[in-house]
């Protein structure tokens, strides 16, 4: 039961499983870019502006909301460029593996209860797994470049992607106690049906209960996607850009829609996780509706989650290395463990 | 089944392949990254026999944190990006011998134990894992678990002997 079966229902059509599978890959495919093409819009060219006090991109269509189309159309006509001492077919898989990563993680993000691409016992499981693929990216792109800068950045990447994997993981554990499950659907069923000491009025969204691992899971995504204040890895004013320096034309679209792209999908499973996810705690979350109202549900909870991200990403004077380590060992991780022993606690005697 | 088959066959042609290439090469950095296409073809054959979480957990703990401490130890202590000539084939012969040596004892000991034990053709859910894990193998979880506490602070007071020595 899948996006296509819905499809199929409403245009009584029988779909067969090679043109399901088409479906969702195409569907997939077209969900990274389009997510890169939003948050790059909405919050990095005009929210980034408006608190600097300025417009942002205007001319390119109404309130300049051609302009990322246009920069993607500039990058893929631009000459690809590989530097002399480069190590050629590394430079060029690097990006490739970055991207293949994001696209990865929608493949278990649910947007209703029969749209999701796979529903996967493992689903948060596998998501985490997956999206920490981009790491070997990254470092393949710092050391392919032959450039000390490039270098430099990929193993700043690499320390600070390793140490906020663990925040990141021990966070979703306190959700994973309560719901009991690791699978995505479920986790969103549990939150729709759920109860606060016997009033189910809103349901129990994982942000009441869990308020501490949305707070760790949202610092540890902002480290995952390398964004301000965590972006030592990509200080354009130390290290010129880090891992991408090298990088020109569509393999650095690639870059860029894997940010972006990874920022989304970490913005979906925290909606997933802990704001009920594509259902609303009122009426029947079986319903077939949800599949279209579904992805309208979270896409809201996306942008808003997404809001804080980019909100904290241009507040926040960037991080220096040792201040980034010591807030992940010394803070997230005795936190997220402290945590997850007071919600199994709770579980217990409740 | 058939589908398996070839699925399989596929799978472990190219693990194959990308293991001769981890010894055979001469740029380390390269050695790494087949090393990640053997370990992930090992994770498609854990979904391929139903074992989800097996697979996955080899994604996160192999590619994921394994090889990319490989990667980050290789880049932080070389620094030319020519070819190795240190990475030396010399031992050529001992480690031949090491690796049948080992081959022969794996087959063996894989032969004993699951020579017509069929699968079951049920995916195993986490569920099932956990529950296992937690009943009837909970001495040695906790015996690894222990061992594992024991690694990390050893290499924490070795590391810190170096440092102030």
């Amino acid at each position: 039961m899948t996006a296509a079966s819905v499809m199929s229902s409403l245009l009584a059509v029988e779909v067969p499983y090679w043109a399901s599978s088409i479906i969702k890959l195409g569907v997939v495919a077209l969900v990274v870019p389009t997510a890169a093409l939003i948050l790059g819009y909405v919050f990095l060219m005009k929210m980034m502006s408006f608190m600097q006090s300025r417009l942002g991109p205007m001319e390119a269509g109404p309130y300049g909301t051609l302009q990322l189309l246009a920069d993607g159309l500039k990058f893929i006509q631009k000459e690809d460029i590989f530097p002399e001492k480069a190590d050629r077919t590394v430079f060029a898989l690097a990006p490739l593996v970055v991207l293949i990563s994001t696209f990865l993680i929608f493949v278990v993000i649910p947007t209703g209860p029969d749209a999701v691409v796979a529903q996967l016992d493992v689903g948060i499981f596998y998501a985490l797994a997956v999206s920490s693929l981009s790491v070997v990216g990254i470092l393949m792109a710092g050391w392919a470049s032959a450039n000390k800068y490039a270098l430099m950045g990929g193993l700043r990447a690499a320390g600070q992607l390793i140490a906020y994997e663990l925040p990141l993981v021990l966070a979703v554990m306190g959700v994973v106690i309560q719901a009991g499950t690791l699978d995505l659907q479920k986790i969103v069923a549990a939150q729709a049906n759920g109860e606060i000491f016997g009033w189910g009025g809103i349901g129990n969204p994982f942000i009441l209960t869990q308020f501490v691992g949305f707070f760790i899971f949202l610092v540890a995504v902002q480290a995952e996607t390398t964004q301000p204040p965590f972006d030592m890895p990509v200080a354009e004013s130390e290290i010129v850009g880090g891992y991408q320096v090298e990088y020109t034309g569509f393999r650095f679209l690639f870059f860029f829609m894997g940010e972006f792209g990874t920022a989304f999908a970490f913005g979906a499973l925290a909606s997933v996780l802990f704001l009920g996810g594509w259902a609303l705690p009122w009426g029947d979350i079986t319903h077939w509706g949800f599949n279209i109202a579904g992805p309208v549900i979270m896409l809201v909870k996306i942008m808003a989650v997404s809001a804080l991200i980019f909100w904290f990403r241009f507040t926040y004077p960037r991080l220096r290395e040792d201040q980034l380590q010591r807030l992940a060992w010394k803070f997230l991780i005795p936190l997220s463990l402290v945590n997850i022993v007071v919600t199994g606690v709770f579980k217990v005697v409740l | 089944m058939i589908a398996e088959h070839v699925a399989f066959g596929i799978i472990a042609a190219v693990m194959v392949a990308s293991a001769l290439r981890v010894v055979t090469t001469r740029d380390i950095v390269h050695a790494a990254l087949y090393l990640v296409i053997v370990l992930a073809g090992v994770a498609a054959l854990f979904l391929l026999v139903g074992a989800e979480f097996t697979g996955i957990t080899q994604v996160l703990i192999y590619i994921g944190a394994v090889i990319v401490l490989f990667l980050f130890g290789i880049m932080l202590t070389r620094s030319d990006f020519d070819q190795d000539e240190e990475t030396d084939h010399k031992r050529k012969f001992p480690a031949i011998l090491t690796a049948l040596l080992l081959l022969a004892v794996m087959i063996g000991a894989l032969v004993d134990r699951f020579d017509d034990l069929k699968l079951d053709a049920n995916p195993q859910t986490t569920a099932q894992v956990s529950d296992e894990l937690f009943s009837q193998y909970i001495v040695p979880f906790e015996a690894v678990s222990v061992l594992l506490l024991a690694a990390l602070i050893g290499a924490i007071v070795i590391a810190r002997r170096e440092e102030g020595g």
